[in-house]
């Protein structure tokens, strides 16, 4: 044990890494919101719904089915898309060419409709969902204790921010996705389906939230408002990022629990806020984000 | 009209930007092989009319057909799928990818189409610029971006909107060099210009538009004859 700062180690690390756990989060939740926001311009308030829904579907698979965190790792965010494509179909299309504010107001009363229907049936208090055994227990690093699942956690995420960012920004299907968002009309007359590319990655900017749901049921207690808690700070976020860009997304979610994980060692006060403090100063500053480009 | 050897049919097409009538019942044909033109003055409806063909103007109604298949009620993407190719006027370089993308950018509809080699024979530029940006480009390296990609595609037909809109005289004639290499290679092109000395030299038919209409008709051979006609047309 030493000291840094006047700060104990163990408290310092133990705080950084739980920033890195929350960065975690809303890196892969604001990645699927920057997503979505680039190829639909909606802005999708669903998406903290979305995530609990990625949660909940790893413990009914665990309760019901038996089907352990592996595996709901993988089917979880492919079902919970699926019903993100049905959305798109039945609702979202149609508010295609509209003022993005109708977007916005629909997704957002998703949410009431969802996070209700899951209180309903689920009543408001945590459900436990298990670390996967294989993840369990954690090593002594000599300054800090690092449990094992988080430091997957922050690896898993980091993974797919950077594998995502690059299937966008560095391949043929990435090419597609850059172009149909930029010119949709021209992107159609090339013979491209660009209906089904929308439908498409409105599932899969869904099936990131489920994803990120499925990795934090066995931290934070599965519970139908777990997602309208973190979904208000992963807006900050976006917004302090750049609406659409999508390396802007994974750094300033990553760079954000960071500053508030650091912020409670130093400053515990101000924890709470210190997000949407930085958020007001870079709205005066630079209004599109921080790797936000100009419209 | 409407022969069964036209390789495009388009009979009484009208056409809406919302609740204003475009075009009222155009009506003309192009046969495989040819370069045709549509000339007329600024906002007669000639880069409508190549809009509503390819369905990006989806408020249409009349007939399209391409090889004896009405395309009238087909969707913009399903449209290009049947083999018929868009340059737009504006060009339409990605400014988000790079020329290498853009050049890969238009799906492939058919086989035949020409391959990156014969791309950069035609445009040699091109090559050279593969990595850079796509609207770091030239105006007229854009232009040639622009045709370059949709000659990948198989498409036989290809719609071309002024494609010498702003470009300096040198890069005009390799253009124009590039339609008459194309029209040697098979391709069936329809051309809308604004500039009538740089469609003289490429076409082998004339429709001049007024108001929404094909109001007149006639081929290359019989320019001459019809120039002062032409230049009241055009108000040149």
């Amino acid at each position: 044990m030493f000291e840094i700062f006047g700060i104990p180690s163990q408290a310092l690390f133990g705080q950084l890494l739980l920033g890195l756990i929350n960065g975690s989060f809303y890196a892969l939740l604001s990645l699927g919101l920057a997503v979505i926001f680039g190829m639909l311009h909606i802005i999708n308030f669903a998406h903290g719904a979305q995530y609990m829904m990625g949660a909940f579907a790893a413990y009914l698979m665990l309760q019901y089915l038996g089907i352990g965190y592996w595996t709901a790792l993988l089917i979880a965010p492919i079902l919970i898309g699926a019903t993100g494509i049905i959305v798109e179909r039945l609702f979202l299309q149609h508010l295609r060419g509209l003022d993005p504010l109708y977007g916005l107001l629909l997704t957002f009363g998703l949410a009431l409709v969802i996070e209700g229907l899951f209180r309903n049936n689920f009543g408001s208090s945590g459900l436990p969902y298990q670390v996967p055994e294989t993840l369990r227990g954690g090593r002594n690093l000599g300054f800090m204790f690092l449990p094992n699942y988080r430091a997957w956690v922050i690896v898993l995420s980091l993974a797919v921010c950077l594998l995502t960012w690059f299937a966008i920004e560095r391949t043929r299907l990435g090419s597609y996705l850059r172009a149909a968002t930029e010119n949709p009309v021209l992107m159609r007359a090339f013979g491209i389906n660009v209906p089904r590319m929308v439908t498409l990655t409105y599932g899969f900017g869904v099936g990131l939230a489920a994803l990120a749901g499925v990795m934090a049921a066995p931290i934070y207690n599965v519970s139908p408002q777990m997602g309208s808690d973190l979904i208000i700070v992963v807006f900050a976020v976006v917004v302090i990022g750049g609406m659409g860009s999508i390396m802007g997304a994974i750094v300033t979610g990553f760079a954000l629990g960071i500053i508030e994980g650091l912020t409670k060692v130093f400053f515990p006060e101000a924890s709470n806020t210190v997000i949407f403090v930085i958020m007001a100063v870079v709205l005066l500053i630079r209004p599109a984000g921080l790797f936000g480009r100009h419209a | 009209m409407g022969e069964a050897d036209d390789l495009l049919a388009v009979n009484e097409l009208n056409a809406w930007y919302g609740e204003s009538h475009v075009l009222h019942g155009v009506t003309f044909a192009v046969r495989p092989g040819e370069v045709v033109t549509l000339l007329g003055r600024n906002g007669v409806g000639k880069t409508t009319t190549l809009k509503a063909i390819m369905g990006i103007i989806e408020n249409r109604s009349g007939s399209v057909a391409f090889e004896g298949n009405e395309l009238i009620r087909l969707s913009s993407d399903a449209i290009a799928r049947s083999g018929i190719a868009f340059c737009p006027e504006e060009r339409g370089i990605f400014a988000t990818l790079d020329v290498k993308e853009n050049l890969l950018l238009p799906r492939r509809v058919r086989a035949g189409g020409l391959g990156l080699d014969r791309i950069f024979a035609l445009f040699p530029n091109i090559r050279e610029r593969l990595a850079s940006q796509g609207t770091k480009l030239s105006g007229g390296e854009q232009q040639m971006l622009a045709i370059g990609r949709i000659l990948r595609t198989g498409a036989r037909l290809l719609l071309l909107d002024e494609p010498t809109e702003g470009l300096a005289p040198v890069i005009v004639q390799q253009i124009g060099r590039t339609i008459g290499a194309l029209k040697a290679q098979g391709f069936t092109i329809l051309l809308v210009e604004q500039n009538f000395q740089f469609a003289a030299t490429v076409a082998d038919r004339y429709y001049v538009m007024e108001h929404g209409r094909i109001v007149d008709h006639f081929a290359a051979a019989d320019l001459k004859a019809n120039t002062g006609k032409l230049h009241e047309y055009l108000g040149v």
